[in-house]
């Protein structure tokens, strides 16, 4: 077993406090993991390993969420990875007007509140 | 608890029984972990089986699955599927204990509102559907409601009203949006031979399935496709009918998107059509496709899950006692939504005529 496969969630955390934002691949089928998991879904493959992200994906859908004026909306997105996988965010630097699905898109690792990574987008150069 | 206690009461009476007739419990409350013991502990029940079932507002779908599959086999001879809340008084929003997904949560999606305005603004970017084909179900849903006594929400409601009502997480709208209300809904089930002889005529399973294809929106594939379009051809199958052969149409409208997509994944219009499909009153009173006769979710009740209320909706239309009774129906569809567009559950019911 690769290392960090027996507790791969928080394996992945624990590379994204370092500034790495990781994806599972199974070895035989090539298919790519998110979230991680100890095993490929839908065969039960454990032969996994860790590949990191491009970083690099597009928006497959997003919402922008009111709030109480004076705060202003804020999206929540879909993301479809290059490598296949899918994943929740938000993407940062854009408004209702600007952007669009299908939108390509470059993770960044930012720092919540609470001092606790997490993964959020920015628009990519076109 | 009280409120479906009554419901069970209504039920059990409707079929000529007394409560110590049931030898099966099949119930889903939103805020008791434990409601298969405790709604039997408060009936006075020992019942031979008890399914407290977690896929959400399809569960009561999925329970008559169980259900019948267990009368058939004679472990159980008949089974009530119960279901109340009292949200609306008790503070007035979901009242639920589920939480988003932990990968999920730190980008603060609106539970479950968000995951099916990513559906609808996918669906809209993919086929063109539009907010004003949304309002189409919204304004549909008010006018069936309208003539139905039991609704809770009646009154005037015009495309545009919907349109410019406020935008809660883009591109859904309160008018977009279920009720939340009080409400308990239960039914009774028993083997066919043994329903001929009860008070009401039996309104006989043709066939049911269920499907789940994923817990969170962000893992769906296919976001413009549920597991509908599964669960749908196996009922069919089932059944051995097809959607020409459906006259009542009833499904889980949590929100507007809900109803365009089931319209789709289960064969009444092709996938991505299902905006035009509803456009121009197709499925209001006097359209081509009678849909949500009760004024479903959106303007009837939404006591936080739903699914019992359209069953409950297409075996009264089926018996003829509906408040909006569409004519002889011998063939009926009820479909359940769970989750996040997550679960999804459909039953076919018919007359008696159809056995």
């Amino acid at each position: 077993m690769h290392e960090g496969m027996g507790a791969p969630e928080a394996h992945w955390r624990a590379a994204l406090a370092n500034g790495t934002f990781l994806l599972q691949r199974a070895v035989s089928s090539g298919t790519v993991i998110f979230p991680p998991r100890v095993m490929e879904p839908g065969t039960g493959d454990m032969d996994l390993e860790w590949i990191e992200a491009t970083g690099l994906g597009t928006i497959y859908s997003l919402t922008w969420v009111s709030q109480k004026p004076p705060a202003q909306p804020y999206n929540v997105a879909v993301i479809r990875l290059d490598e296949g996988a899918q994943l929740m965010s938000r993407v940062d630097g854009g408004t209702p007007e600007t952007l669009q699905i299908g939108q390509r898109v470059r993770a960044k690792i930012a720092t919540q509140d609470d001092g606790t990574p997490i993964l959020l987008f920015d628009p990519a150069g076109h | 608890m009280e409120l479906t206690a009554h419901a069970a009461l209504l039920a059990v009476a409707e079929a000529g029984l007394r409560i110590n007739a049931i030898d099966a419990l099949f119930i889903c409350q939103p805020d008791d972990f434990f409601a298969g013991l405790s709604f039997a502990e408060y009936l006075g029940l020992s019942p031979r089986f008890t399914d407290n079932n977690r896929t959400g507002g399809s569960a009561f779908m999925s329970h008559i699955i169980t259900a019948t599959m267990m009368l058939e086999a004679g472990y159980i001879d008949t089974a009530l599927i119960a279901y109340g809340s009292n949200q609306r008084t008790n503070g007035g929003k979901l009242a639920t204990s589920i939480k988003t997904s932990a990968w999920d949560a730190p980008y603060r999606p609106l539970f479950p509102l968000s995951s099916y305005a990513l559906a609808a603004a996918r669906h809209m970017h993919e086929f063109g559907t539009t907010r004003e084909q949304l309002a189409e179900v919204a304004v549909a849903a008010r006018q069936w409601a309208n003539t139905n006594p039991e609704a809770f929400a009646k009154g005037p409601l015009s495309i545009e009203e919907c349109v410019a009502s406020r935008i809660i997480s883009s591109p859904i709208s309160v008018r977009d949006c279920c009720l939340v209300t009080d409400g308990a809904a239960a039914i009774v089930l028993t083997r066919t031979d043994r329903a001929r002889d009860m008070p009401k005529a039996p309104v006989p399973i043709l066939g049911a399935a269920a499907a789940t294809w994923w817990n969170s929106i962000a893992q769906a594939t296919d976001m413009t496709t549920t597991a509908a379009a599964e669960s749908g051809p196996r009922a069919y199958n089932a059944a051995g009918v097809g959607p020409t052969d459906i006259q009542n149409v009833q499904l889980y409208d949590a929100f507007t998107i809900n109803t365009i997509l089931f319209l789709e994944d289960l064969g009444f219009c092709p996938k991505g059509e299902g905006g035009r499909f509803v456009s121009g009153g197709t499925i209001a009173p006097g359209g081509s496709l009678p849909v949500n006769t009760n004024g479903g979710g959106l303007s009837c009740c939404h006591p936080g899950m739903y699914g019992l209320f359209a069953i409950i909706e297409a075996a009264r239309q089926i018996r003829g006692e509906a408040a909006n009774q569409q004519g002889q129906v011998d063939v009926a569809l009820a479909h359940g939504n769970g989750g996040t567009l997550s679960s999804q559950a459909t039953v076919i019911l018919g007359s008696v005529a159809t056995l």
